[in-house]
């Protein structure tokens, strides 16, 4: 301790403190083990299946099955639910039936139900059709932008302007996604900088929230941390949410992340739909009930049933004539012991 | 010590050196102490130490028997492919484990790359001493959390089953033979559910106490989350160090990686799994078992920890077993083909 009078190194000595506060030693033994993390008590959940996960199921879907799909999940506790999206039908045949999807689910009234509208002509319809919300979709590459919507990050920018106008003096809240946040499947990383330039804009033109989508899947909690850090600066954890892809096992572990830096509203689909249009094969989106086992095991609150989850999960999956991607649905099938052993989490 | 310096520089410098500032420099060195003990909690280990199970567990839970040639070549292969620990096989009676039947013969065919340890299972007396004449250098023994697992598992209660282990832990010391204790359903049992934290930190400080070297807790059904998991991790490293913790994450509910991923957080820095997933879960037809070592280094290279493995050759050990095995890997991972 150098040159200090031995009465002050006797004061300051941590011995001294130890005997004065016994329960310093075994708190700061605890505390290097213990979680540091605070959790958010509550996770809003945004359910993406009936849009971003049919869209990218290869199968065309029956109006009548998309529709019974969002009104089983409707009845799960689920507190968004997006619905459908008012693209051109020339780019997104899936999409095609959005008007007649809005218009014949039954709307619960503790349920929203956003829909895409990347332009001015697709949120007219959505409005006509009885949208109550929409969202649009920006780039953190430009790559990825021209090669998705054919226009700079730029250009996609001032178009959802105008619609955010509108949507405002219309009072419907817009919710702002910004893919590639983690990776882009042509440039590769993505600075974090410019996912926070681009989250900044959307959020300021009027998005009341942006849901911050690992698109390809690549990101794992290193580059989480590091891309929240950046775009926490600009916009309150309180407006974000993190949209995850499962493409390479990372989503749970990066939602986590998420969590622990204070993000409280995480996109999933129901039994994993949507799979990676850039890895035959591989995964795409989260699945809703793999999250919600995490979150109900954590004492999160969610409000969702995961039970109801798992059964609307099952009939999509009939409907699709395929397996589940959720593992919870895969553990509790029939003739589990699983399904006995609901006592320690559900 | 420093973090009190620390305040006592800032505070004292400058301002006279009085009885006022000794009593506040007090209180705020417990704070800045406080402070740094928190922080420290969420600092990740440089280094995680992988303990490839694939060849043992994981093919122990395979279906297919797969023929020793293409154990040997798989076991070589991820010698190839950088891992430090590679559980080789299992000396238990061929009449419970026929997968593991050929142990012997495994044993002695592969090629032991220096640097490498090849841990195999003994679940007594008798498996040790067949495990070191086939030339074992490190052995592991098996506990359970829960005494009806215990007893479905291996016909026998906790207790006596650590009595067993003793017999083992004791000739494997007189014999210079390190050995590495498992703890299984830390989680969560088949049979009794819920399992106590208290429960499983006694039976590692048993094992650790006889003389394991490094404990391996096993949610053996995967129904873990991270909640339960750090609740476990406290309960235990109150009884053994954290540096002898290994966590043994099942994927059965997609848990794995973030149960891993908070065991990091909390000073484990040794992790188990298995090369392409390999190994459902016993107790779910067709649900997954085993965490897939490929998706394990995936998020650890992302968070810039050292594991010293190739990924790619790693990979390539996956596709083989999986070739061999006809089956699909359950690494996604693996199951990625960019088409770009």
């Amino acid at each position: 301790m150098g040159n200090f009078p031995t009465t002050v190194k006797h004061c300051l000595s941590y011995e001294e403190l130890i005997q004065d506060y016994p329960w310093l030693a075994r708190w700061l033994q605890e505390e290097k083990l213990a979680l540091t993390h605070e959790y958010p008590e509550y996770v809003k959940i945004v359910e993406v299946g009936p849009r971003d996960g049919l869209q990218n199921e290869k199968e065309m879907v029956p109006t009548g099955v998309k529709i019974q799909l969002i009104d089983m999940l409707s009845e799960t506790g689920l507190p968004v639910i997006e619905a459908t999206s008012f693209v051109s039908s020339k780019w997104v045949p899936q999409m095609a039936d959005h008007t007649e999807v809005l218009q014949a689910i039954h709307r619960s009234s503790h349920v929203r139900y956003p829909v895409l509208t990347p332009n001015m002509h697709g949120f007219q319809d959505a409005v006509a059709a009885g949208a109550t919300e929409v969202a649009v979709f920006g780039s953190a590459s430009e790559t990825f932008s021209r090669k998705n919507i054919n226009c700079s990050i730029d250009e996609s920018i001032l178009r959802f302007e105008e619609v955010i106008c509108t949507a405002k003096q219309r009072q419907i809240p817009v919710r702002g996604y910004v893919s590639c946040a983690l990776g882009c499947p042509y440039e590769g990383p993505i600075e974090s900088t410019k996912v926070a330039e681009v989250v900044k804009r959307l959020y300021e033109l009027g998005c009341y929230e942006v849901s911050l989508g690992d698109t390809i899947g690549v990101g794992t909690p290193g580059s989480m941390a590091k891309m929240l850090h950046s775009v926490k600066k600009e916009v309150p954890s309180s407006a974000l949410a993190v949209h995850c892809h499962d493409t390479y096992g990372q989503a749970l572990a990066n939602i986590l992340t998420a969590l622990q830096m204070g993000i409280c509203t995480v996109d999933s689909s129901v039994a994993g739909l949507g799979g990676c249009p850039y890895a035959q094969g591989a995964s795409g989106n989260v699945s809703t009930e793999d999250v919600l086992y995490m979150l109900h095991g954590m004492g999160i609150k969610t409000g969702v049933d995961l039970s109801k989850v798992i059964e609307a999960g099952d009939f999509i999956c009939k409907a699709l004539n395929r397996k589940t991607n959720s593992k919870v649905a895969q553990a509790r099938g029939d003739n589990s012991m699983h399904c006995r052993m609901k006592k320690i989490n559900t | 010590m420093a973090a009190v310096m620390r305040f006592v520089k800032r505070s004292c410098f400058g301002s006279r050196m009085g009885l006022q500032c000794l009593s506040l420099s007090r209180s705020a060195a417990v704070a800045k102490l406080v402070q740094d003990g928190a922080s420290a909690g969420k600092t990740l280990p440089e280094r995680v130490k992988i303990v490839e199970v694939g060849p043992r567990d994981g093919l122990q839970n395979e279906k297919t028997v797969v023929p020793s040639e293409v154990k040997i070549h798989l076991i070589d292969m991820l010698s190839e492919a950088g891992l430090s620990v590679i559980e080789a096989t299992s000396f238990v009676s061929p009449k419970w484990v026929p997968q593991m039947a050929d142990q012997v013969e495994v044993m002695m065919g592969i090629h032991r790359r220096p640097g490498v340890s090849y841990p195999v299972l003994t679940p007594n007396l008798k498996g040790f001493l067949a495990a070191v004449n086939a030339g074992a250098a490190e052995v592991a023994i098996f506990g359970a959390a829960s005494e009806l697992f215990s007893k479905k598992n291996i016909n026998c209660s906790v207790d006596e089953s650590l009595q067993r282990f003793e017999v083992v832990t004791k000739a494997a010391k007189e014999a210079g033979v390190p050995v590495r204790g498992y703890v299984s359903c830390v989680l969560g049992c088949p049979y009794e559910g819920k399992v106590s934290p208290d429960k499983v930190a006694q039976v590692a400080k048993r094992l650790y106490s006889m003389g394991c070297y490094e404990i391996s807790l096993g949610d053996t059904i995967g129904v873990g989350t991270p909640g339960g998991m750090t609740e476990m991790l406290q309960a235990v490293s109150r009884e053994v160090p954290v540096n002898a913790l290994a966590v043994h994450c099942h994927d059965t509910y997609g848990q794995a990686l973030a149960n891993i991923l908070i065991a990091l957080q909390m000073g484990i820095s040794v992790v188990d799994s298995s090369v392409a997933g390999l190994g459902g879960c016993p107790y779910a037809q067709g649900a997954s078992g085993n965490v897939a070592t490929e998706d394990v280094v995936y998020m650890l290279h992302g968070l810039g920890i050292q594991t010293g493995v190739d990924l790619p050759k790693l990979m390539d050990a996956g596709a083989f077993i999986c070739r061999s095995l006809n089956k699909k890997t359950s690494s996604k991972v693996a199951q990625v083909t960019c088409k770009l």
